[in-house]
């Protein structure tokens, strides 16, 4: 937490407790509203799809660090947990013909569903050890997902019918802007929802239990409860946004779920910021923009450069690596630290502390 | 006569209580004043080899202060940990006692439970090193503290408006006059982390006192602090325990301390009780005297 400024009073609880307290923070929303809603008109459809992109990271990056950053249990299961939200909403729209929100909805809860089961070994293993048994879990779902010729449409992937709500449908002119729309209010609620869920009693179980578990046993929190809970509401999240990039790209195969997806996700929420929402926001941002800028930057330099164009995976697999680390030397706390200290530069200018 | 005993009467002290800032209760035990609270019989504890506790009994009254006394090792702190659930004891039982609101006695076994249960039944307790939830605000702290009296639910915390905030406002309330009676006000939004040692002894203390206690364990709550700090924490036990009426149990080394707060002294070596009574008794008992408070030469 940053400091508040001086001078800064509240004469009741619930103002005390509003996420934005003073006239800078409610400024600073405003600027980041007209942002979002300046955004589609001032991008081209390539942009807008990265937009798109990243709104759905930001889903599953809010998940994942109520797991990992609040509380403390490490997952790379991650992949795994998108998988069996993509898989569940697109069978359910598609096989049968369920309304999309209902079938996201349902997807939403079989991945919960599916997340306290496999975080079951939690009760039992800690740190490294538990971060095997995750990698267990995503192991199987791939492969059940790769195995299973239910989840594939013949000898093609499975896929998505063109999203449609009762009478709305999009359209392939404007596809991207109006999917921008649709995860735009779906990753805002989200946020919402987790960063309310995190001023509760069940958020503050998730993170007594990742700060001293024999304490939190001791006054009346049920560790065991607070693990199976927060492992799937994490994979709710995630699964939320599993369904929505099922929707979204239309095909759904087990290729877009693997180890990597999990490492970047975890990466993600490192970078931003363990036990922030707002950091796994500018986690999901920041390293789904990397590889993006990466190829933007090289694309011309490849041009010239052979070695560089036969090497372009290699170089971006390179920076990520070096970004990672450079995060854990300089700022383990990511990105939010980043900005919680910045604001205090200014806020006690000109004096150092 | 003086303004004193005119105000000890009960209902004008209680009068006086309730004309201060405390609204809430914080002792929840229903038990008669020096009925048996807690009954410890014959509980034997091992790791191993090794015997930490043997045929250990006692008994904790409503409103006293119990005082578990012995030298480095004897058991004091697996014994707390037995009745607040952390370690099961192979043998023996222990018993807490409740009157529910209709009046009705029961008896808890306490062995066959989980931490968790146990502390929903009101058995609060600190720990020797500190076990704070370092990461949290002080007030995160204490509303954890109400956890157990709290309602989970993922749904209404994601909506946050309505049940969710009502009920941490009702509860914040409760947790303020912790704050005030501790006098923590100062440090409400500081990470506990970040603070000194005696005001983390303090915050745990609250923490504990937040759960509405029906008996308080206290584990050297003034281990490592200098005499300024022994002496505002041994005021607070005393006004948890005598104006709030809260049930307290609690481990000490400085014998001073013991001697002037306790109400009663069970004295353990080597896993054995070797004494149990009042203060005076204990001083006079030959082998507490042998064992642990030493001879003069």
């Amino acid at each position: 937490m940053s400091a508040l400024s001086t001078g800064t009073y509240f004469t009741s609880y619930r103002r005390e407790w509003a996420l934005r307290r003073t006239r800078a923070e409610y400024l600073r929303l405003g600027l980041i509203v007209v942002g979002l809603a300046v955004l589609p008109y001032s991008i081209d459809f390539y942009w807008l799809s990265i937009v798109n992109m990243i709104l759905i990271a930001v889903i599953g990056a809010v998940g994942l660090n109520i797991l990992i950053g609040y509380t403390g249990q490490i997952s790379l299961g991650q992949g795994g947990f998108l998988a069996v939200g993509a898989f569940s909403s697109a069978l359910l729209y598609q096989r049968a013909e369920l309304p999309a929100p209902i079938s996201i909805a349902c997807a939403v809860v079989i991945t919960a569903a599916v997340g306290a089961f496999f975080g079951l070994p939690a009760l039992r293993l800690k740190g490294l050890y538990l971060a095997i048994a995750t990698l267990a879990s995503q192991e199987i779902i791939v492969f059940v997902a790769r195995r299973w010729e239910f989840l594939r449409d013949g000898s093609a992937p499975l896929t998505v019918d063109r999203l449609h709500i009762g009478g709305f449908e999009i359209t392939r002119e404007l596809f991207e802007w109006q999917w921008y729309w649709i995860l735009l209010g779906c990753a805002a609620l989200s946020v919402l929802a987790a960063r309310n869920l995190l001023r509760s009693p069940v958020g503050r179980s998730f993170m007594a239990v990742r700060d001293q578990d024999i304490a939190a046993s001791a006054i009346g929190v049920n560790v065991t409860r607070a693990k199976v809970t927060a492992f799937a509401v994490s994979s709710g999240f995630v699964g939320f946004a599993g369904a929505l990039l099922a929707h979204y790209t239309e095909t759904v195969t087990w290729e877009s779920f693997t180890l990597q997806v999990s490492i970047v996700y975890v990466a993600m929420v490192i970078v931003g910021g363990l036990g922030s929402v707002a950091g796994a926001v500018y986690g999901a941002i920041f390293m789904s923009l990397v590889p993006v800028l990466l190829t933007e930057f090289l694309v011309p330099v490849a041009g010239a450069v052979d070695w560089v164009s036969e090497s372009l995976p290699a170089i971006e697999n390179a920076v990520f690596g070096l970004v990672i680390i450079g995060f854990l030397l300089f700022e383990p706390r990511g990105l939010d630290r980043l900005w919680q200290r910045s604001k205090d530069y200014f806020r006690f200018w000109p004096f150092r502390y | 006569m003086s303004v004193t005993s005119e105000l000890s009467s009960g209902a004008e002290k209680e009068a006086l209580v309730r004309t201060r800032a405390y609204r809430f209760e914080l002792n929840s035990s229903r038990v008669a004043v020096g009925a048996p609270l807690l009954e410890v019989a014959d509980v034997s504890l091992r790791f191993g080899g090794i015997r930490a506790l043997s045929e250990v009994s006692f008994t904790v009254r409503q409103g006293d202060i119990h005082a578990v006394i012995g030298p480095n090792g004897a058991g004091k702190s697996s014994m707390l940990n037995c009745v607040s659930g952390l370690y099961r004891p192979q043998r023996g039982t222990i018993a807490l006692h409740s009157v529910t609101e209709a009046d009705e006695e029961r008896t808890h076994d306490l062995v066959a439970r989980k931490p968790h249960q146990i502390a929903r039944l009101g058995v609060a307790r600190s720990f020797q090193n500190i076990e704070l939830f370092g990461h949290l605000t002080l007030l995160e702290n204490l509303m954890l503290g109400r956890h157990s009296h709290m309602r989970q639910s993922v749904l209404a915390g994601m909506a946050w408006f309505g049940p969710a905030r009502r009920q941490e406002i009702e509860h914040r309330e409760f947790v303020e006059e912790v704050i005030d009676l501790l006098q923590l006000q100062a440090f409400r939004h500081a990470h506990v982390g970040s603070l000194a040692y005696g005001v983390q002894k303090r915050v745990e203390l609250g923490r504990a006192l937040c759960i509405e206690p029906a008996l308080l364990l206290l584990d050297e709550p003034m281990a490592g602090m200098n005499a300024e700090e022994k002496e505002d924490m041994a005021r607070f036990i005393l006004d948890v325990s005598e104006l709030r009426g809260v049930t307290t149990m609690l481990i000490e080394h400085d014998m001073g301390v013991v001697m002037d707060l306790s109400d009663r002294i069970t004295v353990l070596d080597f896993g054995k009780v070797i004494g149990d009574g009042r203060p005076d008794e204990i001083s006079a008992n030959e082998d507490v005297v042998k064992a642990y408070l030493g001879e003069e030469l």
